[in-house]
């Protein structure tokens, strides 16, 4: 047996965890070390798999198998293929450059890291793992953590915005646990794994009904207009780290669970829900856009602005066809490092400034050039401009849709010009204009805490010049899937 | 000639004014004291369906010993109970004790 | 295979400028002098490997609009959507890539003079450079794809340049208005471009050809004609999306030449003459432009007249000239629009280099502040004075010659109301741009102000602009064999005859206009305030450019933003007001149960007793009912 490589990520943020339980409160600096070597360790490791994984094979890789619970049928199995890899990738680099975007902490910094940790173990565990049960029961791991991590990490109203947010994403991932345990009992063949499952064939009204529980209980997760109020007053009452995390990385799995469980297992129940699906999502796209234009906090201008682009990669799904899921899987990718680029970079104006209401601010370009800068790039990825990756995934989803659903891919272009609209007035109202005395005292990033911002700007700009990198490993992974189980192109059709 | 029926009915009398004492007493040692009656009332019960239905056996006996035990330990550690919450109340009225709520 | 150095290399030459931009950002960035060289340098190589395209096609003959040489990488190729990057190498792309790095190595040099002492200098070749990488990017490509995407990034750099002096607010606020628009026109485009992809599966321009050749489904083609054609009406300003390119003033002066007049708002132009196919496939589509573009020849030049800031009059005029290229498309002549791109290139980047001259030198923008600078720059005054003879179509300079083949094109293929329309618009022409001339290098002094003539880095540029603005439309006179347009046209090369009574009456049109000018500004014959007081409405409606701002100020503020707000108020109320109205229902219920916990311990116990008694009916029922 080769090396369990999809382990050791899982399991790197767990040592991380047990040796910072050893490590006294007051050594805090030791503690982010340690943080970032087990984060860096994961980004390292999850570009070695992303190297060697063999396209031209697809399927799934690096698999590790386990049982668990015999009785049960439960396993512990890992395996990636084109679709979960990049989302791997994506949680690593989100994580790793989130801890150094945390690099100012000082309040109980030990349990900080270690609830983070935890955090992040379990959202790779949701990508990596290959079992339903396991699926469900790492969700809920990253969820916990996350409760604690904005209760009393947090700003703003933050156990009001904690609690919403976990209710919401626990209620939402009750409807996928009823699905699990529905199919589990379904097929009686007493297993989880979710590729025997996906070989199944299932009858039509077993699959509406599942679908329709899937595309709930993901849809809170994603999330998807009207479910989507508590994803706002999260990321604003997070802490940057979490905020990055969350809306970088955890929206994506609802996004990954409607693919992977939804539309693979249930391909049938997925052609008669798109419809629904693409409604909802235009109005996410639209809506999402609108009302971030109407907001006053920085957070909250992102927080809107990640329930339109998720609108997205909603819209990549209910068209069923490769291009544009694999454009809703890049979109993924290029949202979460966009939007961790954001959080990092209010994050930081954030607690420097101490405010982050639009109008309080105005020529920060000023005092904060290299802040101004990141945040044009992150803007200008935002509203889908050439060279950066989400244009790619953008113009690969728009072009996937089109020919499914004509008008409502027209209106969801029309999001990109309200994104431009929404994005250039922060832009202009922040950062440019005359100096600010007021806000000479501020420092620009500099050091340490530039890594997060160069990092995520990095891989924004390389595969936007070279989005083959990315796309085609999601392409190979979708293909087959779409070949074998949703031959007819056409779905919904009314529009 | 007293029949399975009289000591069943002796029983059913005895259990119910417990009941009500134990339901409408103010005194928790009242109700306490209530709470022995309806054991005694089962008691009886245990030993006369013994006797009359399988004469030969003890078991209803042995039954009765072990209720007795049981309400002993839960008279001593009920006793116990209402002399810690005598000192924390200065009473054993139960119509103060409503601590269960909410 | 042709061999070509230009043609081997072409790759590098819009990837010298992106190397240099690289450079300056994270290397040079602190040595201005070592930047603007490192930026110049890309320039001259990239010119160098354009001139020697150039040297091929005019001497071989091999390469012409019929006979393109491609070359095209992979950049995506994933199932259902196939991208390239190349190279589609013709006399169209090879005159405009001549056009674009002659005239940026040219407004380069300019720039080290005229930005000389800024703080931002590096960053200001940094962004030159990213722009001159997009634009040769988007003249090169081979693909509506490639087209796109560096059509999007000349709007990036387009904002990233009007936002230079990104402290003031009016700049702030022009280089958002300027890339939103260009958004919405982009929208349009970006449909349209996804539409002709579904429905022929390419993106390159030969392969579109010939399938909208082959394809008799007009309705598409009309609709995709008319989607394509929206990204144009944005970036080359014309109505109704014109709105941003008077703000774009707001640049650096020698942006405002680069960008704003002479090569990216005639990309629009460009991407017509290179998808001349698909608006040609439909007459609707094809009249449709001409008529905008006549349209926004007039509009543009009637507002010219009455503006007083010396990079607005230019800015109107641009509109006005664009307006003449796209009609000149519109009507069926690729050559008289690329023609006129062309010599509008030299004349404009010269006026609005004038224009920064005086600027510099001055610091002031109203003419009506300006007067007799001739005096103290003679340099200056001369060229700018050729720039307006250009401009003005006086015979032999560049602009007679290319205005004159878009008035013989319109005239020709029976467009009279156009050609009448573009005549008043000619002598419009005339009199705004001498106006501008005379009240602001003739007559007395009208303000305090030291002027003295600029520093050779920025007066050298100008004279090599004014002589090509002079002998500059030789290329394209009908007198010459080989001709512009040989080279450039669109089916069969069509040489043009020279049109005696076309060519006099524009003449007399241009010299009535400089004519009325001279009266009315230095005779003072006529007084300009009389008549502006007796046609006062029109005076107004004109001076505020029509109140298109205006109807998009109030469009985006009242309309926009008061739905943004509602939509606000219905997610914080409706939305989460139903999530707050389950959480309540929730906590209500739980609030009137825990009533039921009286707390009493016999209460409990007299429920409990009851639940028993109740179970013990419930279960022994059956049984004393068997027993009766």
């Amino acid at each position: 047996m080769s090396f369990p490589i999809l382990s050791s990520i899982l399991l790197a943020p767990v040592l991380g965890v047990l040796i910072i339980l050893f490590i006294p409160q007051k050594e805090d600096k030791v503690i982010k070390i340690v943080a970032a070597l087990a984060t860096g360790l994961t980004v390292i490791l999850s570009l070695i798999a992303y190297a060697y994984y063999d396209q031209s094979i697809g399927g799934l890789q690096f698999v590790e198998h386990i049982p668990w619970i015999d009785e049960l049928g439960v396993a512990y199995g890992l395996g990636v293929d084109g679709i979960s890899l990049p989302l791997v990738l994506l949680t690593a680099i989100v994580i790793f450059t989130g801890v150094f975007a945390s690099w100012g902490l000082e309040k109980r910094v030990k349990e900080f890291f270690i609830f983070l940790l935890a955090l992040v173990a379990g959202v790779f565990g949701v990508f990596l793992t290959t079992d339903l049960f396991f699926f469900y029961l790492f969700f809920e791991i990253a969820v916990i953590p996350m409760y604690i991590l904005i209760g009393v990490w947090g700003s703003t109203n933050k156990e009001y915005s904690a609690m919403k947010l976990t209710i919401y994403l626990l209620v939402g991932s009750a409807f996928a646990l009823i699905v699990i345990i529905a199919v589990y009992l379904y097929t009686g063949l007493g297993t989880f794994d979710i590729q025997t499952l996906t070989q199944q064939t299932y009858d039509i009204g077993f699959q509406k009904f599942a679908f329709l529980l899937l595309m709930v209980g993901f849809g809170f997760l994603v999330p998807m207009w009207p479910l989507h109020t508590w994803s706002p007053d999260g990321h604003v009452a997070a802490p940057t780290a979490v905020s990055m995390l969350h809306a970088g990385v955890l929206m994506k799995l609802g996004g990954y669970g409607l693919i992977r469980a939804g539309i693979f297992i249930f391909p049938e129940g997925a052609k008669f829900w798109a419809p629904v699906i693409a409604i909802l999502c235009i109005v996410n796209v639209v809506y999402g856009a609108m009302v971030a234009m109407a907001q006053k906090d920085l957070k909250f201008v992102i927080g809107y602005s990640s329930v339109s682009h998720m609108g997205y990669v909603l819209l990549g799904v209910a068209s069923l066809n490769t291009l544009s899921i694999s454009g809703a899987v890049a979109q993924m990718f290029a949202h979460g490092i966009m939007t961790a680029l954001f959080f990092a970079l209010v994050g930081n104006v954030y607690n420097k400034a101490h405010t982050r209401m639009i109008a309080d601010f105005g020529g920060l370009a000023h005092q904060m050039p290299r802040i101004a800068a990141g945040f044009v790039i992150a803007g200008l990825a935002s509203l889908g401009l050439p060279g950066l990756v989400n244009f790619v995934a953008e113009f690969a989803i728009f072009v996937g849709s089109f020919r499914v659903y004509p008008v409502l891919t027209i209106l969801a272009i029309s999001g990109i010009v309200i994104t431009a609209v929404y994005v250039l007035r922060v832009v202009q109202n922040v950062f440019f204009g005359p100096r600010n005395p007021k806000w000479d005292g501020l420092e620009d990033v500099r050091g340490i805490e530039l890594v997060p911002i160069v990092i995520l700007c990095g891989v924004l700009l390389f595969l936007g010049f070279f989005p083959s990198l990315l796309m085609e490993l999601i392409n190979n992974g979708v293909d087959p899937f779409v070949q074998q189980y949703l031959t007819t192109p056409k779905v919904g059709g009314m529009f | 000639m007293i029949t399975l029926n009289h000591y069943l009915l002796l029983s059913a009398i005895l259990f119910c004014i417990g009941l009500y004492g134990a339901l409408s007493k103010k005194n928790a040692i009242a109700i306490l004291i209530c709470i022995e009656l309806m054991l005694n009332a089962v008691n009886i019960n245990l030993v006369a369906f013994t006797k009359f239905l399988t004469p030969g056996d003890l078991t209803g006996q042995i039954f009765a010993i072990f209720v007795i035990v049981v309400a002993a330990c839960e008279i001593a550690v009920g006793l116990a109970i209402l002399i810690a919450i005598y000192r924390d109340r200065s009473s054993v009225d139960v119509e103060n004790l409503d601590w269960l709520k909410w | 295979m042709i061999e070509s150095i230009g043609i081997k290399y072409i790759w590098l030459v819009p990837l010298a400028p992106l190397l240099a931009f690289i450079l300056i950002t994270f290397l040079f960035k602190r040595f201005q002098l070592l930047s603007a060289l490192t930026a110049i340098f890309s320039m001259v190589v990239s010119f160098i490997l354009t001139f020697d395209i150039l040297r091929v096609i005019l001497t071989g003959h091999e390469i012409t609009m019929n006979t393109p040489v491609e070359i095209a990488v992979p950049w995506l190729n994933i199932n259902g959507l196939y991208i390239e990057m190349g190279a589609l190498i013709d006399p169209l792309t090879a005159g405009m890539l001549f056009v674009v790095t002659f005239i940026s190595l040219l407004i380069m040099i300019y720039s080290v003079g005229y930005m000389h002492g800024d703080p931002g200098f590096s960053r200001f070749f940094s962004y030159l450079a990213l722009f001159v990488f997009s634009m040769l990017g988007l003249v090169i490509a081979n693909n509506y794809f490639q087209m796109f995407v560096f059509w999007e990034l000349v709007g990036l750099s387009s904002y990233l340049l009007i936002g230079f002096y990104f402290y003031k607010d009016s700049a702030a606020q022009a280089n958002k208005k300027a890339f939103i628009t260009n958004r919405v026109a982009d929208f349009g485009f970006m449909i349209g471009v996804i539409i002709l992809f579904l429905y022929f599966g390419t993106f390159n321009f030969l392969e579109l050809a010939e399938g909208i050749s082959a394809s008799t489904d007009l309705a598409f083609l009309t609709l995709a004609g008319i989607l394509v054609f929206i990204g144009p009406i944005g970036k080359s300003g014309q109505f109704p999306l014109h709105v941003w390119l008077p703000d774009a003033m707001e640049g650096p002066t020698p942006v405002s030449a680069l960008i704003h007049a002479a090569t990216m708002v005639a990309a629009g132009v460009f991407l017509l003459a290179r998808g001349f196919v698909l608006f040609a496939s439909a007459s609707a589509t094809i009249t449709f432009i001409a008529y905008l573009g006549g349209f926004t020849a007039f509009f543009a030049a009637t507002i010219a007249i009455t503006q007083r800031d010396f990079k607005r009059i230019l800015a109107f005029s641009t509109l006005s000239q664009l307006g003449y290229m796209v009609m000149a498309i519109g009507l069926g002549s690729l050559t008289a629009g690329m023609f006129h791109l062309t010599t509008h290139a030299f004349f404009k980047a010269l006026m609005f280099l004038c224009a920064g001259s005086v600027i510099h030198a001055l610091h002031k923008q109203d003419i009506f502040e300006m007067g007799g600078v001739f005096k103290k720059m003679k340099i200056t005054g001369t060229t700018m004075v050729i720039g307006g003879l250009a401009i003005a179509g006086i015979p032999p300079f560049a602009g007679f010659w290319s205005k004159d083949e878009i008035l013989l094109v319109a005239k020709t293929n029976g467009f009279t109301f156009l050609y009448v329309l573009a005549s008043i618009t000619a002598f419009l022409t005339a009199f705004y741009m001498f106006r501008l001339i005379f009240l602001a290098f003739f007559g007395e002094k009208r303000s305090d102000y030291h002027a003295h003539e600029s520093p050779l880095t920025m007066t050298i540029p100008l004279m090599i602009l004014a002589v090509f603005s002079i002998f500059g439309g030789l290329i394209g006179a009908p007198f010459l064999e080989h001709g512009f347009a040989y080279y450039v046209y669109f089916g069969e090369p069509h040489h043009p005859h020279p049109d005696y009574l076309i060519m006099g009456s524009s003449t007399l049109i241009a010299a009535a206009g400089i004519f009325l000018a001279w009266l009315v500004y230095i005779k003072k014959a006529i007084s300009a305030e009389k008549i502006a007081n007796q046609f006062a409405p029109l005076y107004k409606f004109l001076y505020n450019k029509w109140y298109i701002d205006e109807i998009y100020q109030w469009f985006f503020n009242k309309v926009v933003l008061s739905i943004s707000a509602l939509l606000n108020w219905c997610d914080r109320n409706i939305v989460d007001g139903i999530a707050h109205g389950i959480a309540w229902l929730i906590r209500t219920t739980g609030a009137k149960g825990r009533y039921i916990h009286t707390g009493s311990l016999q209460t409990y116990g007299l429920v409990i007793f009851a639940a028993v008694v109740v179970i013990v009916l419930f279960l022994a029922g059956p049984v004393v009912g068997g027993v009766q």
